[in-house]
């Protein structure tokens, strides 16, 4: 089984045990069943009525964006961009380099434009570059990300509002939705995602427990 | 829509669609036909040129990034073919087919600007999207070397 895998299925296993599924969301059944490639509303979690259960919940449901392989392979925990859906290393081979950005003869933006390029189906997006490594999600649980993305020590120094700005509105977390080619765009819309990230900071943006799951 | 590039010291304008890849751009309109065609998708290197003395793959840049900049392609590198790159693929004969060495030099010599003595890995890691068929590799590094004053190591 591929490693990504692996501790989704572990979940999988520990809950059909009849494990506590620790302080995650109570009853994730009780939510509306979506399609892998649509995201709930926040008006879905308004049965939770514990705000900082419902808070959790929304977590959970922007990590199926935050997790999704067309996020984390710019995210890397090494100096190594991944890409596809297996998130194999970048081919051809390029470095993080010492601002994100590549080295020299081989900056992103040598091949990356501002937007995809449809005959060559190279992806593009305006200020195409990895995430700091600060800001890796390679191998990262739900609530290992949602820490990170609240610490500014690690999130490039960004109240809570300009998260929910940056992932509303930012022009390369939107190429996420618009992958170009043939790639699988992530669930949803960028607006749906904004809506439940500002519901989650809203909530008092509580992290989720770390064996929980979307 | 007419697009303004200052293509080796000299002022262009072209009239032509600014979604056309900057490489056909320098071929078939200018008739720079020293940057190749290689993969035509970012994989090989063979059109590498400098926008404002940075590599791009011409084959993926839309001309209209190099609207009001300066692209410098092989025949612009240096007068006479005289640049130290150049000098040392010479002496070194480095090329084999030669298809690849423009895209290659090109690559180098952002390089040797940025790195005036770069490492071993600082070589293999700019020159990694720079592929040659003929397997010149161990050449193509020796000669970085000899035009950057340093021993030529093993080739
Ligand atoms: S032709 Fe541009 S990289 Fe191959
Ligand atoms: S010399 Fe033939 S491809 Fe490089």
């Amino acid at each position: 089984m591929h490693q990504r895998l692996l501790p989704f299925a572990v979940a999988f296993v520990l809950a059909g045990c009849g494990n506590p599924t620790a302080d995650g969301p109570k009853g994730p059944t009780a939510l509306r069943k979506v399609a892998p490639n649509e995201l709930r509303a926040p008006s879905d979690f308004a049965s939770i009525e514990d705000t900082r259960e419902r808070s959790r919940a929304l977590f959970l449901e922007a990590s199926r964006v935050f997790t999704h392989p067309r996020c984390v392979n710019c995210h890397p925990n090494g100096d190594i961009p991944h890409q596809g859906m297996n998130m194999q290393l970048h081919d051809p081979p390029s470095v993080r380099g010492p601002d994100n950005h590549g080295v020299v003869g081989m900056e992103c933006t040598s091949c990356h434009q501002d937007k995809n390029q449809e005959l060559s189906r190279v992806p593009g997006a305006p200020h195409w570059a990895l995430a700091p490594i600060e800001m890796a999600w390679v191998g990262k649980s739900p609530r290992q990300i949602c820490e990170q993305i609240k610490d500014p020590k690690r999130n490039g120094g960004k109240a809570l509002a300009a998260i929910v700005e940056h992932n509303a509105h930012d022009a390369l977390v939107g190429w996420g939705w618009h992958p170009g080619a043939d790639r699988e765009p992530v669930p949803g819309t960028q607006e749906q995602f904004g809506a439940i990230v500002a519901a989650w900071a809203e909530s008092g943006a509580e992290c989720p427990a770390e064996g929980a799951r979307p | 829509m007419s697009v303004r590039i200052r293509v080796n010291g000299v002022e262009k304008t072209l009239d032509v669609d600014p979604e056309m890849p900057l490489l056909w751009a320098l071929r078939d309109v200018l008739g720079l036909t020293g940057t190749k065609y290689g993969c035509g998708q970012a994989l090989c290197g063979a059109c590498t040129v400098h926008l404002d003395g940075q590599v791009v793959r011409a084959c993926v840049t839309p001309v209209r990034r190099a609207d009001g900049h300066a692209v410098t392609t092989i025949e612009g590198l240096a007068p006479e073919g005289s640049h130290p790159l150049q000098r040392a693929w010479v002496e070194l004969g480095v090329p084999q087919c030669g298809f690849c060495q423009a895209g290659q030099i090109m690559t180098a010599a952002a390089l040797l600007k940025a790195k005036p003595k770069p490492s071993d890995d600082e070589i293999d890691q700019s020159m990694a999207g720079n592929l040659c068929r003929c397997g010149a590799y161990p050449r193509i590094r020796a000669a970085i070397r000899k035009a950057a004053g340093m021993p030529e190591g093993e080739r």
